[in-house]
């Protein structure tokens, strides 16, 4: 295992220095993630104009990859509508199961495409799609 | 250097031969993990096989395996036989007086969800059940349940700051009304080691039942039932060189013959009818369906190899690694250490956390360098709140461990601490 392909330069710094952690003030919604076997406990808060997610921020614990994940995804989908950010959100989940190896289709990930070594730690595959899966309850929701 | 220091000097080196020559006997140790060689820290979850074990179940599967208690063939005599002798160890092993006080489950889970389903029978509206902060969630959910439908008053102990529980806090929370205590020998998180002896007494003269959880006490602390006293003792067979699937759960005969049983079907019944039914006597009352044989046979052969080292001398030197490691462990100004400095009453379990590193990033880095350790809540979520932490890492010994691996277990944290871009 090359644990510098994990512990990579961007995900170590989404981890240390999180511009998205912190929480929002009137957030829209508000939705906790959490992985009960690890205890990774995220709050992802969001406002929307109209459709679009015009702001996101997250509060909460855990290790680097699931801090640095939700910091990731953040970026990602700050200023896109619902339907794209689930796109986002279905593309990332099929990164990290395998179901998709294809770069051009990953390129949208951006940043995201940092993360795609986890798929080969299965012990660690949760840390990487906790908020994910939190973004995507949410964002049924809102719908 | 004085005569006494010398004396120690060769103690430890007596230690360190002491464990390299039972390692040899395990065959999974002696493999590569991440191109490093395999360093096993996470016995509290589960423990490794010596080559006597792995030969004791092959020999059951390739020439004795049938279903006890049921045919007329001769493998079927074979295989009950196999089975009883299992449970005559056992029963030997904890100095029980009768083996059919010796129940075989699958886990202590299983033995303790058994428990609190049939002391169900025993309880009435009002009463409360003991236990304390320290429990694995095994030896907390079955008794919430049981308090859920019962409507009992499930109280806990709480440890000191010394992450003690003492027998204050015991005879403060014991009422006429406590019907049930139940207690681990042995924490999975701080490894400390509960005075279970005097807490039975205090709880019997309070007359309620005693449970003893020996899921970490039963592979390392010498544990004569008669003497402690305890009137139901669970254990799990994987976690002293046994196979996994195969659990004990001792209780007092007279106890057991009156409680209803857990589960039920073939193999524990004396008649069936069309309604209604009547159970066979013990220990064939709760052990309902074919057994695990092989694992039994397994366990009976762990026992063996445990006794031929003998678990005085596996608690003296694990004492030793512990002592060893924390000494070590306390240097270092970025270790948080989650569990007590001292060795009074504790066994080798150490959880501590690095500063400003998540447990499970810890773990990851320092499997890279072929080390197995645990990261997370330990099934123990009441104990972490307790003690306000998220997760820890854990790392706990059994006698097959070294201090080189210590050592080697110790330089990892430095890679852990590089690769967050902290320390050298």
């Amino acid at each position: 295992m090359d644990l510098d392909s994990v512990y990579t330069e961007l995900i170590m710094e989404h981890n240390k220095n999180s511009r998205n952690k912190h929480s929002l003030d009137d957030a829209d919604l508000s939705e906790h993630g959490h992985n009960p076997s690890c205890g990774d406990d995220i709050t992802l808060e969001l406002k929307f104009d109209g459709d679009l997610i015009s702001e996101a921020a997250f509060t909460g614990s855990g290790c680097a990859i699931s801090q640095a994940s939700t910091s990731i995804m953040i970026d990602l989908i700050k200023g896109k509508s619902i339907e794209e950010a689930l796109e986002l959100v279905e593309t990332f989940i099929a990164m990290i199961k395998k179901d998709i190896d294809d770069q051009q289709e990953l390129r949208k990930l951006k940043d995201a495409m940092a993360l795609k070594n986890i798929s080969n730690m299965p012990a660690r595959v949760k840390c990487a799609v906790l908020s994910w899966h939190t973004l995507k309850e949410a964002l049924k929701e809102r719908n | 250097m004085t005569s006494k220091q010398e004396f120690a000097v060769k103690e430890r080196i007596s230690g360190q031969e002491f464990a390299e020559k039972y390692k040899a006997d395990f065959p999974i140790l002696k493999q590569q993990i991440n191109g490093k060689e395999l360093i096993y820290f996470d016995n509290a979850a589960t423990t490794q096989k010596p080559e006597s074990v792995l030969d004791a179940v092959d020999n059951y599967n390739r020439t004795i395996n049938a279903n006890p208690h049921r045919g007329a063939h001769t493998l079927s005599a074979r295989a009950t036989e196999a089975y009883e002798n299992a449970r005559a160890k056992v029963k030997d092993f904890i100095n029980a007086e009768k083996s059919e006080e010796i129940i075989f489950t699958r886990n202590t889970t299983e033995s303790l969800n058994l428990l609190a389903n049939s002391l169900e029978a025993l309880v009435e509206e009002g009463d409360e059940i003991l236990i304390s902060v320290l429990e694995h969630h095994s030896n907390i959910l079955p008794w919430q349940q049981l308090a859920e439908r019962k409507n009992l008053k499930l109280k806990y102990l709480y440890p000191d700051q010394n992450y003690r529980i003492p027998l204050s806090e015991l005879k403060e929370k014991l009422t006429k009304k406590t019907k049930i205590f139940s207690i681990s020998q042995m924490s999975n998180v701080s490894g400390v080691i509960n005075p279970v002896k005097e807490m039975a007494e205090l709880a019997h003269q309070k007359g309620a039942l005693v449970v003893v959880d020996g899921a970490q006490g039963a592979p390392h602390i010498r544990t004569d039932i008669r003497d402690l006293d305890a009137d139901f003792y669970a254990f799990s067979g994987h976690k002293m060189l046994g196979p996994m699937g195969i659990g004990v759960l001792y209780g007092k005969k007279e106890l057991l013959e009156t409680l209803p049983p857990f589960l039920k079907g073939g193999g524990m019944i004396e008649y069936v009818k069309e309604q209604g039914s009547t159970y066979a006597p013990l220990p064939e009352k709760f052990e309902a369906g074919t057994p695990n044989v092989e694992g039994a046979v397994g366990l009976q052969a762990a026992i063996e190899y445990l006794e031929e080292v003998g678990l005085d001398k596996i608690k003296e030197y694990e004492l030793e690694l512990t002592e060893y490691a924390l000494e070590k462990m306390k240097e270092l100004d970025y270790v948080e250490i989650a569990g007590p400095l001292d060795l009074e009453n504790r066994g080798g379990i150490i959880s501590f956390n690095l500063k400003d590193i998540h447990s499970h990033d810890l773990a990851t880095i320092v499997d890279s360098e072929g080390i197995a350790i645990r990261s997370g809540h330990h099934c123990a979520q009441p104990l972490m709140k307790f003690y306000r932490l998220n997760s820890t890492g854990r790392i706990s010994f059994y006698f097959y461990n070294t201090k080189a691996e210590v050592d080697r277990f110790l330089e990892s944290l430095e890679k852990v601490r590089e690769v967050f871009g902290y320390g050298s």
